[in-house]
């Protein structure tokens, strides 16, 4: 089973657990639901049409509205460390949360109650608050972009706000920014790093890149990333090992946007409704 | 010839003249403030804006090897002026480097995009697309920040003109990077 742990941009948003479903381009949620724009409600959206392929169980959501201030992402961090030790998940992903070290170390104190210990992916604000605390090395799989990876490989960095490479992206430094998050302990054990080339990475070595196709109009919708992050969370809970989810999650990824043949102003939920004929046509390939 | 001929006749080979040039070309001479953390460089340039000053926050040339993601080029005639206002908040750059040679010049943040019938602009990591015919705002892409789809919400879809501001509703350094591919944008319509 797949849990999926993020925000909803709006205040109004409960703190709120249970099966998530889509219905008419929202995500529904016991008595609530969200517009699938981006961020987290996109991520599910990918993993529940990836779901679809694979044949797996609608995927648990934990919830919040927050609009980046932080104060629904502590409400739904107290709602985990006490209720996670309940779950029998077999994947958590982390995803848009305010980054607290503090309730951070709490959350992983629940995870080690659990029955068993489901294999932990972060990405986004909660991947910031791992690397924060030290403990990046306890997480499976992070899913940065390039300028994250930045973040990840400056060891002195405490915040984003501390670290060069972060907003200005250095697309050419990303082997040097590799070798340096694992010198220092501050990746996962894999990563997937998104951009223009996706890395897929292991202990510091990269295993395999995937660059095509490359759609340009992609560039300017927002949410692909979050899709990426949505797949592979889906592929690995269907039992596939975390090397060739990346792999196969990269390039449906990218072909779910070929088989959209996007303009500027598409919107990620057409890219997500492509994601069944493109992860079909993947795994045929593999 | 008076005195007063013969100095305006031969004013070019004078010193004094020389030095005045010297004047002149350092008006037009540049220098970047480098900061610890970009938050410091947010702070900086609402101090010196607020004052009249105008600046163009922009990424740090190569060759420094400190300071964070972002610089803010001043002129550098007014350096002691600037150092003194923000002397005051107590926010003080860690070096200030004179644009000196190719290799310290500051890069620029922005990179435009036209697709015809849209535009998009990125600022460092935080891109913003309009249709140009109406500036309807059709998309918002980057960023990993927790703001980031609360912003996106909160502006695709409304026209340059109606959406709120990123500085006004954003929190976070992409929300700022979003404020500044926000202004390149209206400067391009």
């Amino acid at each position: 089973m797949l849990a999926i742990v993020g925000t909803i941009p709006d205040t109004g948003f409960p703190v709120i657990s249970g099966k998530v479903h889509l219905k008419n381009d929202r995500i529904t949620i016991k008595d609530q639901s969200a517009p699938i724009n981006r961020g987290t409600p996109a991520l599910l959206a990918a993993a529940i049409k990836c779901g679809e392929v694979l044949g797996l169980e609608s995927p648990i959501g934990f919830l919040v509205g927050d609009i980046g201030l932080g104060d629904g992402s502590r409400l739904l961090y107290d709602y985990l460390s006490k209720k996670l030790k309940d779950f029998n998940l077999q994947v958590l992903c982390f995803h848009y949360l305010q980054p607290d070290v503090d309730w951070q170390f709490k959350v992983l104190d629940a995870i080690e109650k659990m029955k068993r210990r489901p294999f932990l992916i972060a990405d986004a604000g909660y991947m910031y608050a791992a690397k924060m605390s030290g403990l990046s090395q306890e997480y499976d799989l992070f899913t940065p972009d390039v300028g994250e990876l930045a973040f990840l490989a400056d060891e002195e960095a405490p915040h984003p706000f501390y670290t060069r490479g972060f907003i200005l992206h250095e697309a050419q430094k990303v082997l040097e920014l590799i070798k340096r998050a694992y010198e220092h302990q501050n990746a996962a054990v894999h990563l997937l790093i998104k951009g223009k080339k996706d890395y897929i990475v292991k202990d510091g070595i990269t295993f395999n890149t995937v660059s095509n196709p490359s759609i340009e109009n992609m560039e300017a919708i927002g949410g692909t990333g979050d899709t990426l992050t949505g797949i592979v969370s889906a592929l690995i809970s269907s039992g596939m090992g975390p090397k060739q989810a990346s792999v196969i999650a990269a390039k449906t990824n990218r072909l779910a946007g070929y088989y959209t043949q996007p303009n500027p102003a598409s919107q990620i939920i057409d890219i997500i409704s492509n994601i069944p004929q493109a992860l079909t046509e993947v795994l045929k390939s593999m | 010839m008076s005195l007063l001929n013969f100095f305006k006749k031969n004013m070019n080979v004078f010193p004094v003249y020389s030095k005045t040039a010297k004047q002149d070309s350092r008006k037009s001479e540049r220098a970047i403030l480098v900061f610890d953390n970009t938050s410091e460089v947010i702070q900086a340039q609402r101090t010196l804006e607020k004052k009249g000053w105008k600046l163009r926050v922009m990424g740090p040339p190569p060759e420094i090897r400190n300071g964070c993601d972002l610089v803010i080029e001043i002129p550098l005639i007014e350096e002691l002026n600037i150092l003194r206002t923000l002397q005051e908040t107590r926010n003080v750059p860690i070096k200030v480097v004179p644009v000196s040679s190719p290799l310290l010049q500051p890069v620029d943040i922005f990179q435009v995009k036209d697709y015809g019938d849209y535009l998009m602009v990125r600022a460092a990591n935080m891109k913003i697309t309009i249709e140009k015919e109406n500036q309807l705002i059709v998309n918002i892409s980057g960023g990993g920040c927790p703001d980031v789809p609360y912003l996106a919400g909160e502006m695709v879809g409304k026209s340059l003109t109606e959406s709120p501001l990123p500085k006004d509703i954003g929190h976070t350094l992409c929300g700022y990077a979003l404020q500044l591919a926000y202004e390149e944008i209206l400067r391009q319509c």
